[in-house]
Parts: C-alpha cells; sequence; structure tokens
C-alpha cells in the first residue's frame, strides 16, 4: 500500500447545488404546480476497517442526490434522483408533476408560509475540514491503535470484529417556491473497537465502544475507545440468568437513551394526531415525576442535531418537551402542527422522497446531581443494564417488554454479568418511577439521557 | 457483443457501456496488483404510495444508479463507487480501490463467461412501469375492507411499494452476470380502540411478482382482514407471563426466529472470523435430529430468490443443518476462497454502495411429522406464537430476543387466551437443540420479511 495515494477524495466537481435546486423549482412551478421544495443532498464517506492487526477494508466514494416535492393545491407527490443529467433532472420534474394527479386532496397539506422560513445566523461550528486532513496511513493507524488497545486490555480478549475509522461530509441544499434557499455543511468522524472476549470453556461475549465528533480535535484517543470497548466486553463473561423478580433497574446512558427515544415517539406530532400514543392529549398534564425534564435544541452550535433550518425551512429552535414531569410542547413539523392546531417547533425531518416526517435536534433529558455510582450505591438488590436487544414496545398501550443484558447489583457494588432476562412493565408507570438522574449527561448523537435508576419494573429470567 | 444478445442488456443500452469498457475499468482496478476485482452496476426505480386516513397522502417515484468497485488482495478489500456512471467517475472509484493492494498490476481476464438465464420471476410488466391507478385501487380497497371489518377499527394504513432493480456483474475472473429483478409488496396496519384501550395489528406480503399478484387470493382484502383481525384479537389480550416455558411456534413468519436466532450465525464471514456462536462446528450437532434447516434462492417468486447473487453467481439450495448436524454455511466468493468451501451463491448487498457479504435467502425448516395438534396437545403450560413484531440477534454469544404481535397461552394442552407483549428470548444454538417436535406443516411467511 502506497498511504500517501490514498489522498484520492475528488474535488474536481463541484456545481452550484444551490443553482440547481432553484432552477428545479421554478421548472416545476412553470409546469403548473402551487408549490414546491427541492432538496439536494452531496456526500463522500470514507472508511477503514482494521482487524487482527490487518487492514481489511477500505471504502472511499461520494454521492449526490437529489429529490423535489410539488403541490397542486391540497395534492402532493414527491420524486428523486441520482442522475443529474439534462434528461434526469427533466424526467424527474416531469414524473413529479404527473404522480401529483392521483394523489389525493389533503386540507392540511403544503409548505410552510413564507413568514416562518428562515435559519440561524452566525458559525454553527457543523463543519471542519480536517476530519479528512489525516493521510491515509494515518488514517489506517487510528483504526489500528484502537483495536490494538483492546486486543492488549486483557488476555481474555481473543479475537476482534476489528478497529475501525470513519470520516464523512455532506451539504445539504433546501429550496421552495416562497424564495427560501438555504444550505449547510456538517462533518463527522468517528473511532470504534469491537473486541471479543472468551472464556476458557469457549463462550464468547462481544461489546463495543465508540467515539464520535464533528471535527477530529474532539475524538477521543483511540487508546481510551479501545480499552473502554474491552472492559465493557470482559465483563460480560461468564454471564448467568437472572431470577425472576421485581428490583430497581439503572440505566447506562447507552440505554437510558432509549426511555428518550420512547418518549419522543409517544409526543411526535405523528403519534399524537393518528391517537397512536398513549401521550396524546395530555399536553399541560403530569406524565412524568417531578426530577424529568427534557429538552429538545437544534440551536447547539457543534451539535450532533443541530442545523440552521429544519426540513422545512424553518430556523430550528430550543423547545421544553417535559418540564418538571409536565408535558409543554408536542414536537412538530407543519402538517402536524396544522392537523393539531398548533405551531411547527421546527423538527420536520426531510429525505429525498415523500412527505417530511418528525426528528429531534439535540434531544436530552436534563441532568441531576448524584454521580452514576452514587446511584448504584444506594441500591441493594438490582439490575444495571448494559445492552438491550429487540423491540417490545407498544406507544398505544404503553405496554414495555425488553430483553436485556448487564450485571447483578449488590450491596451497591456492580457483581457478575446476567443475560437472557426481559425488563417489563408499562411506560406510563415508568416515566414516573424514573426515581434517579445521575450528573454524566454527554451527547454521543443526537438524543443523550445521562445513567437514570427506575424501580417497578419486572425483571423475568429463570 | 453479440454473445450478450438478450433482453437484460441494460446498461449496454442506457449507458453505452461496450465490454472492452468494462475490462479497461476492472484492468484499473487490479492495477495495483490485487487478486480479484469485480464491478456492480445497479439501477434501481421505485415507487411507494402509501394511503392514511383513507387519503392518498404519499407518493413518490425515483431513481438511484450506480457502480461499486471492488478489489480483493488477499483477506483485504478495496471499495469505491459513484452514482455519476460516466467512463471518467468509473474509472477514478476502481482507481480507488485498486489501492488496496501494492504489487505489479495484474492481468485481467480477456473475454466474459455469462452466467447462463434462469428465470425464476417471469415478470412480463414490472409493476414498477404498471398504471398507477392500478396501485391506487389496491389501497383504497385495503382502506374500504379494515375499516368495514369492525367499528372499533379507527385507524387504518396501507401502503404499496414497487421496484425494479437492473444489475450488471463483471469479474476478473470472467464472471457476466444480469439480472432484471422485479419486487412488490402491500402492508396494512390497523389500529383498534375501545374506551381506555388500544391495540395495533398488521399484515403485508408481496415477492417478486407483478402487480397482477395482488389481484389473486393475496389481495388488499386478505391483508386488510388479518391486520383488523389482529388488532381486534390484541384488545383482548392479557399480559404475558414471565419466565421459562415450551413455545410452539406456528407455521410461517414466526420462522423468522430461524432467521434470526440461527440463519445469522450460519453465515460464512462470521465463522471464517470464528466471532459467531456456530464457528467451527461443522459435523457437530447443532440441533436435535428432527430439526433440517435449508437456504434456497431458488423459489420461484419468492423475495429471497435471486437469478444469480450479488457477484454474479446463480443462488442454489444449501443444507445447513440435517437431522441436527451442522452441514455447511452460507458462502460468497471472498469466503469460500478464504476458507476453502464451496460458493453457495450468497452473495449480497444491499446497494452498490456496500461491500458483499454471505446473507441469506429464503431459510426454512423442513416439515417434520408431527401433527400441529399433536404439538399443542403435547404442552401443559407455555405460549403459542403466531406472529412476531421484530427480533435481533448478537451472533457472538448467540443471544436472541423476539417480540410476539399475536401470541396465546397454552394450558393443558389447548390454546386459550390471547396474550400480548410476549418476548421470547433464548440462545440461538441451545435452542435447535431443545426443538421436540416438528409439525408437518410448512408454510414460508407472505413476502414482507427480509
Amino acid at each position: 500500500m502506497t498511504p500517501t495515494e490514498l489522498e484520492t477524495r475528488d474535488t474536481t466537481i463541484k456545481t452550484d447545488l444551490k443553482e440547481i435546486a432553484a432552477d428545479i423549482v421554478a421548472r416545476t412551478m412553470k409546469g403548473g404546480a402551487s408549490a414546491a421544495e427541492c432538496v439536494v443532498r452531496e456526500g463522500d464517506e470514507f472508511s477503514t476497517l482494521v482487524r487482527l492487526g490487518q487492514v481489511e477494508t477500505l471504502k472511499e466514494s461520494g454521492s449526490k442526490s437529489i429529490g423535489v416535492r410539488v403541490f397542486f393545491g391540497q395534492r402532493a407527490a414527491s420524486t428523486y434522483s441520482s442522475d443529474f443529467s439534462r434528461e434526469g433532472l427533466d424526467r424527474m420534474v416531469k414524473s413529479a408533476l404527473e404522480l401529483a394527479k392521483i394523489t389525493s386532496e389533503d386540507p392540511f397539506g403544503g409548505i410552510p408560509e413564507a413568514s416562518q422560513l428562515g435559519q440561524l445566523q452566525g458559525n454553527l461550528d457543523l463543519y471542519h475540514e480536517d476530519v479528512y486532513s489525516l493521510p491515509g496511513a494515518a488514517r489506517i493507524d487510528y483504526a489500528r491503535r484502537t483495536e490494538k488497545a483492546a486486543l492488549d486490555f486483557d488476555p481474555r480478549i481473543k479475537n476482534s470484529e476489528g478497529g475501525s475509522f470513519d470520516a464523512a461530509t455532506g451539504h445539504k441544499v433546501l429550496a421552495n417556491s416562497h424564495g427560501f434557499i438555504g444550505e449547510y455543511s456538517r462533518s463527522y468522524c468517528s473511532v470504534a473497537a469491537v473486541p471479543i472476549a472468551q472464556t476458557d470453556e469457549g463462550a464468547m461475549q462481544r461489546d463495543y465502544w465508540y467515539s464520535v465528533a464533528r471535527t477530529l480535535k474532539k475524538l477521543d484517543a483511540p487508546e481510551t475507545v479501545g480499552r473502554i470497548a474491552a472492559e465493557r466486553t470482559i465483563r460480560r463473561l461468564g454471564a448467568k440468568k437472572a431470577k425472576t423478580a421485581t428490583v430497581p433497574i439503572v440505566f447506562d446512558p447507552m440505554v437510558s437513551t432509549s426511555i428518550l427515544e420512547h418518549i419522543f415517539e409517544g409526543i411526535n406530532g405523528d403519534s399524537v394526531y393518528r391517537g397512536a400514543s398513549f401521550l396524546a392529549g395530555k399536553l399541560g398534564q403530569k406524565i412524568a415525576g417531578d426530577n424529568v425534564t427534557v429538552i429538545d435544541d437544534g440551536t447547539i452550535p457543534g451539535g450532533f442535531g443541530t442545523a440552521p433550518f429544519d426540513g422545512e425551512g424553518i430556523p430550528t429552535r430550543r423547545t421544553v418537551v417535559i418540564e418538571n414531569g409536565m408535558l409543554k410542547s408536542y414536537l412538530l413539523n407543519t402538517y402536524t402542527a396544522k392537523k393539531l392546531g398548533l405551531q411547527t417547533t421546527a423538527n420536520a425531518a426531510r429525505g429525498l422522497a415523500g412527505t417530511p416526517g418528525i426528528g429531534p435536534g439535540n434531544y436530552f433529558l436534563q441532568p441531576g446531581s448524584k454521580s452514576p455510582k452514587e446511584l448504584v450505591a444506594g441500591i441493594k438488590e438490582g439490575l444495571y443494564v448494559t445492552e438491550f436487544l429487540g423491540q417490545g414496545v407498544n406507544l398505544v398501550t404503553g405496554d414495555y417488554s425488553r430483553g436485556a443484558s448487564g450485571l447483578w447489583i449488590q450491596n451497591g457494588e456492580l457483581t457478575y454479568p446476567v443475560e437472557e432476562i426481559t425488563v417489563a412493565g408499562n411506560l406510563k408507570d415508568l416515566f414516573f418511577n424514573i426515581s434517579e438522574i445521575a450528573n454524566d449527561l454527554e451527547f454521543r448523537g443526537s438524543v443523550a439521557a445521562p445513567t437514570i435508576r427506575i424501580d417497578g419494573l419486572t425483571v423475568g429470567g429463570e | 457483443m453479440d454473445k450478450y444478445n438478450d433482453k437484460a442488456r441494460f446498461f449496454f443500452e442506457h449507458y453505452g457501456l461496450a465490454e472492452r469498457d468494462l475490462e479497461r475499468y476492472l484492468a484499473a482496478a487490479l492495477s495495483a496488483g490485487g487478486d480479484y476485482a469485480d464491478l456492480y452496476f445497479e439501477y434501481l426505480s421505485s415507487t411507494a404510495l402509501s394511503m392514511d386516513e383513507s387519503m392518498i397522502k404519499s407518493a413518490s417515484q425515483g431513481i438511484s444508479a450506480g457502480c461499486g468497485v471492488r478489489v480483493v488482495s488477499g483477506e483485504r478489500t478495496g471499495y469505491a463507487y459513484t452514482d455519476d456512471l460516466s467512463s471518467d467517475r468509473i474509472l477514478h472509484a476502481a482507481k480507488t480501490a485498486a489501492l488496496i493492494a501494492s504489487a505489479p498490476a495484474r492481468a485481467t481476464v480477456a473475454g466474459f463467461q455469462k452466467t447462463a438465464a434462469r428465470s425464476l420471476y417471469p415478470v412480463t410488466l414490472p409493476s414498477v412501469d404498471a398504471e398507477i391507478s392500478a396501485k391506487v385501487e389496491l389501497l383504497m380497497r385495503a382502506d374500504k375492507t379494515a375499516r368495514a371489518y369492525d367499528p372499533r377499527i379507527k385507524e387504518v394504513r396501507a401502503s404499496y411499494g414497487d421496484e425494479l432493480r437492473n444489475i450488471l456483474v463483471v469479474a476478473s475472473d470472467g464472471t457476466f452476470a444480469e439480472d432484471s429483478q422485479p419486487l412488490a409488496r402491500m402492508n396494512v396496519s390497523c389500529i383498534a380502540k375501545t374506551e381506555g384501550n388500544s391495540a395495533r395489528g398488521t399484515s403485508g406480503g408481496g415477492g417478486r411478482v407483478a402487480l397482477d399478484f395482488f389481484f389473486g387470493d393475496k389481495n388488499p382484502e386478505f391483508f386488510a382482514r388479518e391486520s383488523a383481525r389482529q388488532a381486534i384479537l390484541q384488545l383482548d389480550a392479557r399480559e404475558a407471563p414471565a419466565g421459562e416455558m415450551e413455545v410452539v411456534l406456528g407455521p410461517g413468519w414466526p420462522g423468522v426466529l430461524l432467521h434470526e436466532a440461527v440463519g445469522h450465525g450460519l453465515e460464512a464471514d462470521f465463522n471464517r472470523k470464528k466471532t459467531s456462536a456456530f464457528a467451527g462446528l461443522i459435523g457437530k450437532r447443532v440441533a436435535s435430529e428432527k430439526c433440517t434447516v435449508v437456504d434456497n434462492g431458488t423459489m420461484p417468486w419468492r423475495r429471497g430468490s435471486l437469478n444469480v447473487d450479488d457477484e454474479g453467481e446463480p443462488t442454489q439450495e444449501t443444507v445447513l443443518i440435517e437431522k441436527g448436524i451442522l452441514k455447511g454455511y452460507l458462502s460468497d466468493k471472498l469466503s469460500s476462497r478464504l476458507m476453502g468451501i464451496a460458493d453457495t451463491g450468497n452473495g449480497r448487498r444491499e446497494s452498490y454502495e456496500h461491500i458483499p457479504m454471505p446473507r441469506m435467502t429464503n431459510t426454512y425448516m423442513l416439515a417434520g411429522n408431527d401433527n400441529p395438534e399433536d404439538i399443542i396437545r403435547s404442552v401443559k403450560h407455555g405460549v403459542y406464537a403466531v406472529n412476531f413484531g421484530g427480533g435481533q440477534v448478537d451472533i457472538t454469544n448467540g443471544k436472541f430476543v423476539f417480540s410476539a404481535s399475536e401470541a396465546y397461552m397454552i394450558e393443558d394442552g389447548r390454546i386459550t387466551a390471547p396474550i400480548k407483549g410476549a418476548t421470547l428470548i433464548g440462545n440461538g444454538p441451545d435452542v435447535l437443540t431443545r426443538v421436540s417436535m416438528v409439525g408437518n406443516d410448512l408454510k414460508l411467511d407472505e413476502g414482507v420479511g427480509t
């Protein structure tokens, strides 16, 4: 391998994507549409996987795609393409105009009002050229060092699915027929390790750890990531089953985010207007304990869920979702806001095709003051969950039943690993039974929560 | 060029490709001396329609096309792709992927061997090209039937999606394979509500079929009634009990448990790296002797079937477990070369953006001799699982978890009350050794799952 030659990222074509987006909007309007919205996405990615010290895969590429959504009054349709040739774009526009004829009149359809559109000003710290600044050999070295730290940590780490380094940049343009046009770029890099530990009897366990950041400067050292991955794997060895019991459960931050995701699923406008969530209609009511405050904030500089505008061209904002247990706001896009007679919270998530969905900004549970250790110390007999497997959550009824593994808590200490257990209860009670919230909030994605303790759930085992 | 004179010459016609171009790209891919290189061209057109609140709220159509270039050197894989199918972009991708190797250039083939044509899904008019109004009608019929099923059905969503994937795979070993792969599916999901209670049901099906499939017995009314039936049934379901108990899986969709709990663990890459709980167990007993498990990519019209896999190899029927003994793994070209085992034609990739991996086609357990009623009768206290919502497996320790969306208690050999929220957990290599009876009622799912 000639590492220097790995610098093959192509920078030759940089067409003005804003021009293309505005042109597509203009052409659909000329074709008779009453409103239109166009999105263009361009990105490139690099990834490398080193396994047992050897480079296993190197992947590098760029891609570009475009999508348009058109309205004829209250009928809508969308088309998309990865073909930017004249014919490709012509065909995309033509099929969108035709497809809109077969959809239904929806009185709540449409793009936002012109007055709602806009974007956050200033540097949101989302893009750093440096994710690509590492020479090819150094990227491989990051992956190699991460895996090596895991393999060297303990002789029981006997195998590995590898150490990896990934980098990506993405550029997004949105234009609509009110004249809105906006664009932003985001960068991303990560290192990860997936070690495998084995007992003398041959039983294997696998776990992982990773660090992700918008700039190399904020990425954890490969050695740290590898070591934590190994620790998490080793502590799973020799797992037992647990006895069926109702005990306090501590959720590791890697799994406490799932509780926030259930709240998101339950309070996003789509579930609410359909009545597909037990939280529908609960605005202004207590849905959780006094200690629970949940915020969605798309404006935090450098955040994984930050953008200057949402998928419909509305400036992102900070929304208090739950304040001291009271449901203060749903999370909405234009369509669901109209359905509910409310205002959008700028949470529209726009893919290439279809109608916009709803996505979180930086969405998190407000941390408390105790350390995670103190949470565990307060429990005589309980479960510390590190992983959930499978789904098993019904938002209509709140029924909650998930496969889990983790560590057993005895006399305030983490003791032996446990697996093949279920954790079950109902979310209606669960949100009130978050008895403690630790102080270790850290964003590893757009959804984050600290370590939490939940009481009253049934641990199902033998 | 005349030796490739069949109807599938899609990329030659649409992109003006010629055989010498393909040879040139492969030569660039091997310019740094890899052992093997391939090109995967993909042109995917798709339609998606959804009906919600009795309105066609969303309709979309799109095209995604690209080419992925792979270079293999020993155990290393270099991969690059482009969604611009111009000659210079493909050459650029080839040269990027080539960098995985570091040796003098290697010669590529002169002349390709076309993979023999098969026709597991002889669709005359691919559904993606069918009249859109006919697709809309399917959704309207499903919506109407589900709402009429019971006044407690308050919410109905129906969706329809189809695609046509044209692929061309050429490789430095002379492989030349083309295929045109249709796929169509529809899905109906219902919410039933009463005062203070609600429940969900979902049903769907499809395959590598033309639109007329949905005008046969698996029509919109069938899926709508099934979805509504599940939702209504769940209204009266009681809480599932916790603890270890005997489980009877119904035929069809519960096979997803086989897919997750066993199938993934038999994919060769995990076994080559010894990261699967099934690694090193060929010839050993991994299941009770009642169990014979096969993977079969050659079943006409089915979603899991393919004329050729994504590496251009014909698919086949592979016995994975025979009477409880592990016979083989699912393999692709890389695993077959590195492990010295046969290529079972299971090389799959999500799209041109992805490196191929050995993955399942249609995986199922052969029918046994037991009468389903006798199986139920043999259980004193257990669960009868008929439909699953979703599942997940950790192939390293073998642990799996599944959520049953339709399940019943079995008490004293009789199916009694429906239960909700049943989550089945267990260990893949362990669970098959405990299979005590196998029904004579083999049924494959309706074709929604992967």
